[in-house]
Protein backbone atom coordinates (compact mmCIF):
# COMPACT_ATOMS: atom_id res chain seq x y z
CA UNK A 1 0.00 0.00 0.00
CA UNK A 2 1.65 3.36 -0.77
CA UNK A 3 1.55 6.57 1.61
CA UNK A 4 -1.72 8.01 -0.18
CA UNK A 5 -3.39 4.95 0.01
CA UNK A 6 -2.69 4.35 3.47
CA UNK A 7 -3.52 8.39 3.91
CA UNK A 8 -6.79 7.66 2.13
CA UNK A 9 -7.77 4.56 4.09
CA UNK A 10 -7.15 6.13 7.29
CA UNK A 11 -9.28 9.07 6.09
CA UNK A 12 -12.46 6.68 5.66
CA UNK A 13 -11.68 4.95 8.81
CA UNK A 14 -11.82 8.17 10.68
CA UNK A 15 -14.47 9.47 8.90
CA UNK A 16 -16.84 6.68 9.35
CA UNK A 17 -16.19 6.50 13.09
CA UNK A 18 -17.01 10.08 13.56
CA UNK A 19 -21.10 9.48 11.38
CA UNK A 20 -21.40 6.46 13.46
CA UNK A 21 -21.16 8.40 16.52
CA UNK A 22 -23.13 10.81 15.53
CA UNK A 23 -25.87 7.89 14.48
CA UNK A 24 -24.94 6.63 17.92
CA UNK A 25 -25.68 9.89 19.49
CA UNK A 26 -28.82 9.92 17.40
CA UNK A 27 -30.16 6.70 17.83
CA UNK A 28 -30.08 7.10 21.51
CA UNK A 29 -32.03 10.35 21.83
CA UNK A 30 -34.46 9.12 19.43
CA UNK A 31 -35.32 6.33 21.85
CA UNK A 32 -35.75 8.62 24.15
CA UNK A 33 -37.90 11.10 22.33
CA UNK A 34 -39.55 8.18 20.66
CA UNK A 35 -40.31 6.35 24.23
CA UNK A 36 -41.72 9.85 25.42
CA UNK A 37 -44.28 10.42 22.89
CA UNK A 38 -45.42 6.66 22.67
CA UNK A 39 -45.45 6.84 26.31
CA UNK A 40 -46.97 10.14 26.59
CA UNK A 41 -49.79 9.62 24.07
CA UNK A 42 -50.95 6.45 24.97
CA UNK A 43 -51.26 7.65 28.76
CA UNK A 44 -53.44 11.25 27.37
CA UNK A 45 -56.60 11.86 28.36
CA UNK A 46 -59.31 14.17 28.79
CA UNK A 47 -59.40 13.48 32.99
CA UNK A 48 -55.74 14.39 32.88
CA UNK A 49 -57.21 18.19 32.78
CA UNK A 50 -60.51 17.09 35.00
CA UNK A 51 -59.28 15.68 37.78
CA UNK A 52 -56.70 16.19 40.61
CA UNK A 53 -54.56 13.71 41.88
CA UNK A 54 -56.20 10.65 43.89
CA UNK A 55 -54.68 7.62 45.36
CA UNK A 56 -53.63 4.96 43.16
CA UNK A 57 -56.06 2.44 41.50
CA UNK A 58 -59.08 5.56 41.37
CA UNK A 59 -59.51 6.05 37.84
CA UNK A 60 -61.04 9.65 38.73
CA UNK A 61 -57.03 10.91 38.90
CA UNK A 62 -55.57 13.42 37.24
CA UNK A 63 -52.83 16.16 36.78
CA UNK A 64 -55.12 19.26 37.11
CA UNK A 65 -53.45 19.97 40.34
CA UNK A 66 -49.89 19.89 38.91
CA UNK A 67 -50.58 21.71 35.78
CA UNK A 68 -52.33 24.65 37.96
CA UNK A 69 -49.49 24.47 40.39
CA UNK A 70 -46.16 24.53 37.48
CA UNK A 71 -48.43 27.66 36.15
CA UNK A 72 -48.90 29.49 39.16
CA UNK A 73 -44.32 28.76 40.05
CA UNK A 74 -43.59 30.14 36.48
CA UNK A 75 -45.63 32.39 36.71
CA UNK A 76 -44.22 33.87 40.02
CA UNK A 77 -40.63 33.07 39.39
CA UNK A 78 -41.15 35.05 35.53
CA UNK A 79 -42.41 38.33 37.59
CA UNK A 80 -39.52 37.91 40.02
CA UNK A 81 -36.42 37.09 37.14
CA UNK A 82 -37.44 38.67 33.99
CA UNK A 83 -37.72 42.39 35.89
CA UNK A 84 -34.33 41.66 37.38
CA UNK A 85 -32.85 39.99 34.76
CA UNK A 86 -33.57 42.62 31.90
CA UNK A 87 -32.56 45.48 34.50
CA UNK A 88 -29.37 43.88 35.05
CA UNK A 89 -28.39 43.23 31.75
CA UNK A 90 -29.64 46.87 30.91
CA UNK A 91 -27.09 47.82 33.37
CA UNK A 92 -24.78 45.83 31.51
CA UNK A 93 -25.00 47.07 28.47
CA UNK A 94 -26.20 50.77 28.94
CA UNK A 95 -24.19 51.51 31.90
CA UNK A 96 -21.22 49.14 32.95
CA UNK A 97 -20.35 48.35 29.25
CA UNK A 98 -16.97 47.51 29.71
CA UNK A 99 -16.00 48.50 33.52
CA UNK A 100 -14.42 45.98 35.62
CA UNK A 101 -17.81 45.82 37.56
CA UNK A 102 -19.83 44.74 34.84
CA UNK A 103 -17.34 42.37 33.93
CA UNK A 104 -16.73 40.75 36.84
CA UNK A 105 -20.89 40.26 37.02
CA UNK A 106 -20.68 39.16 33.68
CA UNK A 107 -18.19 36.02 34.87
CA UNK A 108 -20.16 35.50 37.89
CA UNK A 109 -23.41 35.45 36.34
CA UNK A 110 -22.54 32.87 33.93
CA UNK A 111 -20.91 30.52 36.45
CA UNK A 112 -24.36 30.79 37.94
CA UNK A 113 -26.22 29.85 34.74
CA UNK A 114 -24.04 26.45 35.42
CA UNK A 115 -24.14 25.97 38.57
CA UNK A 116 -25.69 22.81 40.42
CA UNK A 117 -30.21 23.93 41.09
CA UNK A 118 -30.33 21.43 43.95
CA UNK A 119 -27.87 24.38 45.72
CA UNK A 120 -30.10 26.99 44.99
CA UNK A 121 -32.78 24.96 46.45
CA UNK A 122 -30.82 24.49 49.56
CA UNK A 123 -30.15 28.44 49.54
CA UNK A 124 -33.73 28.84 49.77
CA UNK A 125 -34.91 26.46 52.08
CA UNK A 126 -32.21 28.06 54.52
CA UNK A 127 -33.82 31.29 54.01
CA UNK A 128 -37.58 31.02 53.10
CA UNK A 129 -38.73 27.77 54.23
CA UNK A 130 -37.33 27.20 57.87
CA UNK A 131 -38.07 30.95 58.71
CA UNK A 132 -41.89 29.93 57.65
CA UNK A 133 -41.38 26.69 59.33
CA UNK A 134 -42.91 24.97 55.86
CA UNK A 135 -42.91 24.70 52.57
CA UNK A 136 -44.57 27.47 50.00
CA UNK A 137 -44.94 28.16 46.46
CA UNK A 138 -42.93 31.12 47.43
CA UNK A 139 -40.11 29.53 48.00
CA UNK A 140 -40.28 27.12 44.92
CA UNK A 141 -40.64 30.71 42.79
CA UNK A 142 -37.84 32.45 44.85
CA UNK A 143 -35.37 29.23 43.60
CA UNK A 144 -36.92 29.74 39.95
CA UNK A 145 -36.51 33.19 39.72
CA UNK A 146 -33.42 33.23 41.27
CA UNK A 147 -32.19 30.30 38.41
CA UNK A 148 -33.78 32.46 35.68
CA UNK A 149 -32.20 36.07 36.53
CA UNK A 150 -28.73 35.08 34.90
CA UNK A 151 -30.27 33.59 31.78
CA UNK A 152 -32.33 36.69 30.75
CA UNK A 153 -29.10 39.16 32.39
CA UNK A 154 -27.11 37.52 29.45
CA UNK A 155 -29.41 37.59 26.55
CA UNK A 156 -30.28 40.79 27.35
CA UNK A 157 -26.91 42.09 27.51
CA UNK A 158 -25.91 40.30 24.25
CA UNK A 159 -29.44 41.67 22.48
CA UNK A 160 -29.02 44.99 23.47
CA UNK A 161 -25.11 45.55 22.55
CA UNK A 162 -26.62 44.54 18.91
CA UNK A 163 -28.48 47.82 18.76
CA UNK A 164 -26.56 50.20 17.00
CA UNK A 165 -24.94 53.03 18.66
CA UNK A 166 -26.21 55.47 15.65
CA UNK A 167 -30.03 55.19 17.29
CA UNK A 168 -28.64 56.10 20.60
CA UNK A 169 -26.86 59.00 19.41
CA UNK A 170 -29.72 59.78 17.34
CA UNK A 171 -31.98 59.87 20.36
CA UNK A 172 -29.97 61.91 22.38
CA UNK A 173 -29.42 64.45 19.91
CA UNK A 174 -32.90 65.19 20.04
CA UNK A 175 -32.89 65.90 23.83
CA UNK A 176 -33.78 62.25 25.22
CA UNK A 177 -32.48 61.83 28.87
CA UNK A 178 -30.70 58.36 28.80
CA UNK A 179 -33.77 56.45 30.33
CA UNK A 180 -35.94 57.84 27.72
CA UNK A 181 -33.80 56.49 25.26
CA UNK A 182 -33.35 53.28 26.46
CA UNK A 183 -37.16 52.80 26.96
CA UNK A 184 -38.14 53.69 24.18
CA UNK A 185 -35.55 53.29 21.65
CA UNK A 186 -32.96 50.61 22.90
CA UNK A 187 -35.25 48.11 24.33
CA UNK A 188 -37.69 48.41 20.80
CA UNK A 189 -34.29 47.99 18.69
CA UNK A 190 -33.74 44.85 21.31
CA UNK A 191 -37.40 43.49 21.39
CA UNK A 192 -37.37 40.58 19.57
CA UNK A 193 -34.13 39.23 21.22
CA UNK A 194 -35.10 40.45 24.90
CA UNK A 195 -38.82 38.48 24.04
CA UNK A 196 -36.67 35.35 22.65
CA UNK A 197 -34.53 35.24 26.08
CA UNK A 198 -37.57 36.04 28.27
CA UNK A 199 -39.35 32.75 26.34
CA UNK A 200 -35.71 30.94 26.90
CA UNK A 201 -35.37 31.64 30.27
CA UNK A 202 -39.01 30.33 30.78
CA UNK A 203 -38.14 27.07 29.24
CA UNK A 204 -34.89 26.39 31.89
CA UNK A 205 -36.58 27.20 34.68
CA UNK A 206 -39.89 25.19 33.69
CA UNK A 207 -37.72 22.08 33.26
CA UNK A 208 -36.26 22.07 36.80
CA UNK A 209 -37.30 19.32 39.41
CA UNK A 210 -34.02 19.68 41.86
CA UNK A 211 -34.69 23.00 43.28
CA UNK A 212 -38.13 22.38 44.15
CA UNK A 213 -38.03 19.54 45.80
CA UNK A 214 -37.51 20.96 49.04
CA UNK A 215 -39.08 24.63 48.70
CA UNK A 216 -42.57 24.33 47.06
CA UNK A 217 -42.03 20.47 47.87
CA UNK A 218 -45.89 18.77 45.92
CA UNK A 219 -48.96 18.00 46.99
CA UNK A 220 -51.25 15.54 45.52
CA UNK A 221 -54.63 17.94 45.52
CA UNK A 222 -55.18 21.01 44.35
CA UNK A 223 -53.91 24.62 45.97
CA UNK A 224 -53.98 27.89 45.17
CA UNK A 225 -52.89 28.94 48.36
CA UNK A 226 -48.89 30.47 47.89
CA UNK A 227 -48.35 29.53 51.82
CA UNK A 228 -48.62 25.97 51.67
CA UNK A 229 -46.50 23.02 49.48
CA UNK A 230 -47.69 23.46 45.75
CA UNK A 231 -47.43 20.60 43.37
CA UNK A 232 -45.36 20.83 40.17
CA UNK A 233 -45.31 18.73 37.02
CA UNK A 234 -41.62 18.63 37.32
CA UNK A 235 -41.50 16.96 41.09
CA UNK A 236 -45.19 15.02 40.43
CA UNK A 237 -43.12 13.56 37.35
CA UNK A 238 -40.74 12.22 39.75
CA UNK A 239 -42.84 11.01 42.23
CA UNK A 240 -45.54 8.96 40.17
CA UNK A 241 -42.45 7.61 37.93
CA UNK A 242 -40.80 6.25 41.35
CA UNK A 243 -43.87 4.61 42.83
CA UNK A 244 -44.72 1.56 42.21
CA UNK A 245 -48.55 2.08 41.01
CA UNK A 246 -48.53 1.11 37.44
CA UNK A 247 -51.32 4.05 36.88
CA UNK A 248 -49.36 6.49 38.43
CA UNK A 249 -46.30 5.74 36.17
CA UNK A 250 -48.85 6.11 33.72
CA UNK A 251 -49.45 9.56 34.70
CA UNK A 252 -46.32 10.22 35.22
CA UNK A 253 -45.47 9.87 31.42
CA UNK A 254 -48.37 11.94 30.63
CA UNK A 255 -46.80 14.51 32.86
CA UNK A 256 -43.73 14.53 30.96
CA UNK A 257 -44.64 14.01 27.45
CA UNK A 258 -47.12 17.68 27.97
CA UNK A 259 -43.83 18.95 29.76
CA UNK A 260 -41.73 17.90 27.26
CA UNK A 261 -43.69 19.14 24.70
CA UNK A 262 -43.97 22.85 26.44
CA UNK A 263 -40.53 23.59 26.56
CA UNK A 264 -39.47 22.02 23.09
CA UNK A 265 -42.29 24.57 22.62
CA UNK A 266 -41.06 27.78 23.99
CA UNK A 267 -37.60 26.62 22.56
CA UNK A 268 -38.94 26.66 18.97
CA UNK A 269 -40.85 29.87 19.00
CA UNK A 270 -37.91 31.61 20.64
CA UNK A 271 -35.83 30.88 17.61
CA UNK A 272 -38.45 31.35 15.07
CA UNK A 273 -39.39 34.92 16.77
CA UNK A 274 -35.03 35.61 16.41
CA UNK A 275 -35.30 34.58 12.88
CA UNK A 276 -38.36 36.56 12.13
CA UNK A 277 -36.39 39.49 13.94
CA UNK A 278 -33.49 38.89 11.53
CA UNK A 279 -35.24 38.58 8.24
CA UNK A 280 -36.97 41.87 8.61
CA UNK A 281 -33.68 43.89 8.82
CA UNK B 1 -34.23 62.93 38.23
CA UNK B 2 -35.92 59.98 36.84
CA UNK B 3 -32.88 59.21 34.83
CA UNK B 4 -31.11 58.73 38.56
CA UNK B 5 -33.81 56.23 39.80
CA UNK B 6 -33.83 54.39 36.43
CA UNK B 7 -29.74 54.03 36.63
CA UNK B 8 -30.11 53.22 40.60
CA UNK B 9 -32.40 50.67 39.40
CA UNK B 10 -30.62 48.92 37.04
CA UNK B 11 -27.23 48.91 39.14
CA UNK B 12 -28.99 47.81 41.58
CA UNK B 13 -30.19 44.64 40.22
CA UNK B 14 -27.17 43.88 38.71
CA UNK B 15 -25.50 44.10 41.44
CA UNK B 16 -27.83 41.77 43.49
CA UNK B 17 -26.26 38.71 41.14
CA UNK B 18 -23.03 39.44 43.34
CA UNK B 19 -24.84 39.62 46.63
CA UNK B 20 -27.20 36.39 45.71
CA UNK B 21 -23.96 34.07 45.06
CA UNK B 22 -22.02 35.50 48.20
CA UNK B 23 -25.35 35.17 50.08
CA UNK B 24 -25.28 31.86 49.09
CA UNK B 25 -21.83 30.86 50.13
CA UNK B 26 -22.32 32.52 53.43
CA UNK B 27 -25.82 30.75 54.25
CA UNK B 28 -24.47 27.09 53.50
CA UNK B 29 -21.41 27.84 54.72
CA UNK B 30 -22.90 29.05 58.59
CA UNK B 31 -25.46 26.00 58.37
CA UNK B 32 -22.40 23.58 57.81
CA UNK B 33 -20.62 24.84 60.50
CA UNK B 34 -21.91 22.93 63.56
CA UNK B 35 -21.67 19.56 60.75
CA UNK B 36 -17.80 20.82 60.41
CA UNK B 37 -16.93 21.62 63.87
CA UNK B 38 -18.13 18.67 65.07
CA UNK B 39 -17.15 16.17 62.94
CA UNK B 40 -13.69 17.95 60.88
CA UNK B 41 -11.82 16.44 58.07
CA UNK B 42 -13.68 12.89 58.86
CA UNK B 43 -17.17 14.63 57.48
CA UNK B 44 -15.06 14.03 53.96
CA UNK B 45 -12.89 10.85 54.70
CA UNK B 46 -15.42 8.85 56.61
CA UNK B 47 -18.44 6.67 54.58
CA UNK B 48 -20.23 6.07 57.54
CA UNK B 49 -23.80 7.69 57.19
CA UNK B 50 -26.62 6.98 59.81
CA UNK B 51 -28.77 9.58 60.55
CA UNK B 52 -30.15 7.52 63.69
CA UNK B 53 -26.90 7.33 65.55
CA UNK B 54 -25.90 11.26 64.18
CA UNK B 55 -22.77 9.98 62.26
CA UNK B 56 -22.37 11.62 59.07
CA UNK B 57 -19.40 10.89 56.47
CA UNK B 58 -20.15 12.31 53.19
CA UNK B 59 -17.29 9.93 51.99
CA UNK B 60 -19.36 7.99 50.01
CA UNK B 61 -21.08 10.78 48.42
CA UNK B 62 -18.22 12.52 47.21
CA UNK B 63 -16.57 9.77 45.68
CA UNK B 64 -19.77 9.01 43.98
CA UNK B 65 -20.15 12.30 42.79
CA UNK B 66 -16.43 12.07 41.16
CA UNK B 67 -17.05 8.12 39.94
CA UNK B 68 -20.36 9.06 38.37
CA UNK B 69 -18.96 11.84 36.79
CA UNK B 70 -16.20 10.63 35.33
CA UNK B 71 -17.80 7.36 33.94
CA UNK B 72 -19.91 10.11 32.05
CA UNK B 73 -17.06 12.13 30.41
CA UNK B 74 -15.33 8.82 29.12
CA UNK B 75 -18.43 7.87 27.69
CA UNK B 76 -19.68 10.76 26.60
CA UNK B 77 -16.55 12.93 24.98
CA UNK B 78 -15.53 10.35 22.27
CA UNK B 79 -18.98 10.51 21.25
CA UNK B 80 -19.28 14.08 21.48
CA UNK B 81 -16.13 14.88 19.53
CA UNK B 82 -17.44 12.35 16.99
CA UNK B 83 -20.33 14.09 16.74
CA UNK B 84 -19.08 17.92 16.49
CA UNK B 85 -16.81 16.66 13.79
CA UNK B 86 -19.65 15.24 11.71
CA UNK B 87 -21.74 18.75 12.67
CA UNK B 88 -18.82 20.68 11.62
CA UNK B 89 -16.74 18.99 8.93
CA UNK B 90 -19.07 16.06 7.42
CA UNK B 91 -22.80 16.62 7.24
CA UNK B 92 -24.17 18.16 4.17
CA UNK B 93 -25.45 21.56 4.72
CA UNK B 94 -29.36 20.71 5.12
CA UNK B 95 -28.32 17.16 7.57
CA UNK B 96 -25.86 20.09 9.25
CA UNK B 97 -28.78 22.38 9.94
CA UNK B 98 -31.29 19.79 11.03
CA UNK B 99 -29.21 17.77 12.88
CA UNK B 100 -27.81 20.78 14.36
CA UNK B 101 -31.44 22.08 15.56
CA UNK B 102 -32.12 18.65 17.18
CA UNK B 103 -29.21 18.40 19.01
CA UNK B 104 -30.10 22.00 20.35
CA UNK B 105 -33.50 21.03 21.18
CA UNK B 106 -32.68 17.90 22.70
CA UNK B 107 -30.04 19.70 25.15
CA UNK B 108 -33.36 21.62 26.54
CA UNK B 109 -35.16 18.76 27.35
CA UNK B 110 -35.63 18.33 31.42
CA UNK B 111 -33.52 15.71 32.98
CA UNK B 112 -36.38 14.90 35.06
CA UNK B 113 -37.42 12.90 31.75
CA UNK B 114 -33.95 11.86 31.01
CA UNK B 115 -33.73 10.22 34.73
CA UNK B 116 -37.43 8.59 34.16
CA UNK B 117 -36.38 7.25 30.78
CA UNK B 118 -32.94 5.53 32.14
CA UNK B 119 -35.11 3.73 35.20
CA UNK B 120 -37.59 2.45 32.87
CA UNK B 121 -35.89 1.53 29.86
CA UNK B 122 -32.17 1.10 30.46
CA UNK B 123 -32.03 -0.11 34.06
CA UNK B 124 -33.66 -3.51 33.48
CA UNK B 125 -30.77 -3.64 30.16
CA UNK B 126 -28.08 -3.51 32.62
CA UNK B 127 -29.74 -5.85 34.73
CA UNK B 128 -30.57 -8.30 32.28
CA UNK B 129 -26.71 -7.91 30.83
CA UNK B 130 -24.80 -7.64 34.31
CA UNK B 131 -27.35 -8.94 36.95
CA UNK B 132 -27.84 -7.27 40.04
CA UNK B 133 -30.00 -4.38 40.80
CA UNK B 134 -29.41 -2.51 37.75
CA UNK B 135 -29.19 0.44 39.82
CA UNK B 136 -26.40 1.87 40.44
CA UNK B 137 -22.93 3.34 39.24
CA UNK B 138 -22.92 2.34 35.54
CA UNK B 139 -27.00 3.09 34.89
CA UNK B 140 -26.09 6.78 36.62
CA UNK B 141 -22.89 6.92 34.46
CA UNK B 142 -24.88 6.00 31.41
CA UNK B 143 -27.99 8.32 31.89
CA UNK B 144 -25.48 11.17 33.05
CA UNK B 145 -23.72 10.65 29.53
CA UNK B 146 -26.77 10.79 27.18
CA UNK B 147 -27.64 13.91 29.51
CA UNK B 148 -25.44 15.81 29.03
CA UNK B 149 -23.95 14.94 25.27
CA UNK B 150 -26.36 17.34 23.15
CA UNK B 151 -24.90 19.95 25.60
CA UNK B 152 -21.60 18.60 25.04
CA UNK B 153 -21.69 17.98 21.13
CA UNK B 154 -23.14 21.43 20.40
CA UNK B 155 -20.47 23.37 22.35
CA UNK B 156 -17.33 21.53 21.26
CA UNK B 157 -18.87 21.95 17.71
CA UNK B 158 -19.56 25.89 18.21
CA UNK B 159 -15.64 25.68 19.35
CA UNK B 160 -14.41 23.98 15.80
CA UNK B 161 -16.52 26.10 13.72
CA UNK B 162 -14.16 28.97 14.96
CA UNK B 163 -11.74 27.79 12.98
CA UNK B 164 -11.11 30.45 9.98
CA UNK B 165 -11.74 28.58 6.58
CA UNK B 166 -8.54 30.01 5.32
CA UNK B 167 -6.47 27.52 7.12
CA UNK B 168 -8.54 24.62 6.53
CA UNK B 169 -8.12 25.47 2.50
CA UNK B 170 -4.48 26.32 2.60
CA UNK B 171 -4.26 22.39 4.25
CA UNK B 172 -6.25 21.00 1.88
CA UNK B 173 -4.38 22.72 -1.07
CA UNK B 174 -1.68 20.77 0.10
CA UNK B 175 -3.41 18.01 -0.72
CA UNK B 176 -4.79 16.77 2.84
CA UNK B 177 -7.44 14.36 3.68
CA UNK B 178 -10.17 15.43 5.23
CA UNK B 179 -8.85 13.92 8.71
CA UNK B 180 -5.80 15.21 8.28
CA UNK B 181 -7.41 18.76 8.15
CA UNK B 182 -9.18 17.52 11.28
CA UNK B 183 -6.61 16.32 13.56
CA UNK B 184 -3.73 18.62 12.44
CA UNK B 185 -5.72 22.26 12.02
CA UNK B 186 -9.23 21.93 13.23
CA UNK B 187 -8.03 20.30 17.01
CA UNK B 188 -4.61 21.87 17.21
CA UNK B 189 -6.32 25.60 16.37
CA UNK B 190 -9.52 24.78 18.34
CA UNK B 191 -7.78 22.83 21.21
CA UNK B 192 -8.27 25.39 24.14
CA UNK B 193 -12.14 26.23 22.94
CA UNK B 194 -12.84 21.87 23.18
CA UNK B 195 -11.43 21.67 26.26
CA UNK B 196 -13.20 24.20 27.84
CA UNK B 197 -16.70 23.02 25.99
CA UNK B 198 -15.75 19.59 27.58
CA UNK B 199 -14.33 20.55 31.09
CA UNK B 200 -17.91 22.86 31.17
CA UNK B 201 -19.91 20.26 30.30
CA UNK B 202 -17.78 18.48 33.00
CA UNK B 203 -18.97 21.40 35.81
CA UNK B 204 -23.05 20.82 34.75
CA UNK B 205 -22.48 16.53 35.20
CA UNK B 206 -21.34 16.89 38.56
CA UNK B 207 -24.46 18.85 39.21
CA UNK B 208 -27.15 16.66 38.11
CA UNK B 209 -29.47 15.96 40.17
CA UNK B 210 -32.64 14.75 38.65
CA UNK B 211 -31.23 12.25 35.65
CA UNK B 212 -29.25 10.54 38.74
CA UNK B 213 -31.66 10.34 41.15
CA UNK B 214 -33.90 7.84 39.58
CA UNK B 215 -31.03 5.00 38.82
CA UNK B 216 -28.23 5.72 41.70
CA UNK B 217 -29.83 4.26 44.49
CA UNK B 218 -28.76 6.45 47.08
CA UNK B 219 -27.07 4.05 49.52
CA UNK B 220 -24.46 5.16 51.68
CA UNK B 221 -21.28 2.89 50.56
CA UNK B 222 -18.73 3.35 48.78
CA UNK B 223 -18.79 1.01 46.09
CA UNK B 224 -17.26 -2.40 45.00
CA UNK B 225 -17.99 -2.30 41.21
CA UNK B 226 -19.69 -0.52 38.99
CA UNK B 227 -22.91 -2.65 39.33
CA UNK B 228 -23.33 -1.51 42.69
CA UNK B 229 -25.68 1.07 44.04
CA UNK B 230 -24.19 4.29 45.67
CA UNK B 231 -25.34 7.85 46.38
CA UNK B 232 -23.66 11.17 45.06
CA UNK B 233 -23.76 14.80 46.52
CA UNK B 234 -27.27 15.60 44.40
CA UNK B 235 -28.96 12.38 44.78
CA UNK B 236 -28.38 12.69 49.20
CA UNK B 237 -29.71 15.84 48.91
CA UNK B 238 -32.35 15.02 46.94
CA UNK B 239 -33.33 12.16 48.56
CA UNK B 240 -32.93 13.11 52.23
CA UNK B 241 -33.48 16.62 52.20
CA UNK B 242 -37.02 17.01 53.27
CA UNK B 243 -36.61 13.84 55.37
CA UNK B 244 -33.88 15.86 57.47
CA UNK B 245 -35.29 15.68 61.15
CA UNK B 246 -32.16 16.55 63.86
CA UNK B 247 -30.20 19.91 63.54
CA UNK B 248 -26.58 17.91 62.72
CA UNK B 249 -28.43 15.97 59.93
CA UNK B 250 -29.52 19.45 58.20
CA UNK B 251 -26.21 20.74 58.97
CA UNK B 252 -24.34 17.67 57.24
CA UNK B 253 -26.68 18.07 54.30
CA UNK B 254 -25.77 22.00 53.91
CA UNK B 255 -22.32 20.94 53.91
CA UNK B 256 -22.64 18.67 51.75
CA UNK B 257 -24.42 21.35 49.58
CA UNK B 258 -21.63 23.52 49.92
CA UNK B 259 -19.12 21.26 48.62
CA UNK B 260 -20.93 20.70 45.76
CA UNK B 261 -21.42 24.18 45.13
CA UNK B 262 -17.64 24.80 45.40
CA UNK B 263 -16.64 21.80 43.10
CA UNK B 264 -19.07 23.07 40.02
CA UNK B 265 -17.60 26.88 41.00
CA UNK B 266 -13.81 25.83 40.66
CA UNK B 267 -14.62 23.04 37.25
CA UNK B 268 -16.80 26.08 35.51
CA UNK B 269 -14.50 28.87 36.67
CA UNK B 270 -11.53 27.01 35.35
CA UNK B 271 -13.35 26.12 31.86
CA UNK B 272 -14.31 29.47 31.56
CA UNK B 273 -12.02 31.52 32.43
CA UNK B 274 -8.55 29.31 31.32
CA UNK B 275 -9.80 27.52 28.66
CA UNK B 276 -12.82 29.42 26.93
CA UNK B 277 -11.31 32.75 27.75
CA UNK B 278 -7.35 31.53 25.78
CA UNK B 279 -9.60 30.26 22.79
CA UNK B 280 -11.69 33.63 22.51
CA UNK B 281 -8.52 35.12 22.55
CA UNK B 282 -6.69 33.17 19.83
Amino acid sequence: MTAVQKRVLINKIALAFSTLSALIALGFLFWILGVLVMKGISALNWNIFIFEGAPPGNPESGLKHALVGQAILIGMATAIGVPLGILAGTYLSEYGKNSKLAHTIRDISDIMMSAPSIVIGAFVYAIVVMPMGHFSAWAGAIALGIIMIPVILRTTDDMLQLVPGELREAAFALGAPKYKVILSVVYRGAKAGILTGVLLGIARVGGETAPLLFTSFNDNFFTTDLNEAMPSLTVTIFNYATSPYEDWQQLGWAAAFILSMFILGLNILGRLILLAGKKRK
Amino acid sequence: MIDKIFFNFTRFSALLILIIVAWIFTVLFNHSLEAMSTFGLDFITKDEWAPNLDKFGAHAAILGSIISTMLAMMLAVPIAIGVAIFLSEIAHDKIKGFFGVSVELLAAIPSVIYGMWGLFFFVPIIRDIFGGLGIGLLAAGIVLAIMILPFMAAVTRDAMNTTPDILKESAYALGGTQWDVIKDIIIPYAKAGIIGSLILALGRAIGETMAVTFVMGNVHKVPGSILDPTTSIPVTLANEFSEADSSLYFSSLFGLALTLLIMSFVVIAVAKFYFLRKARRA
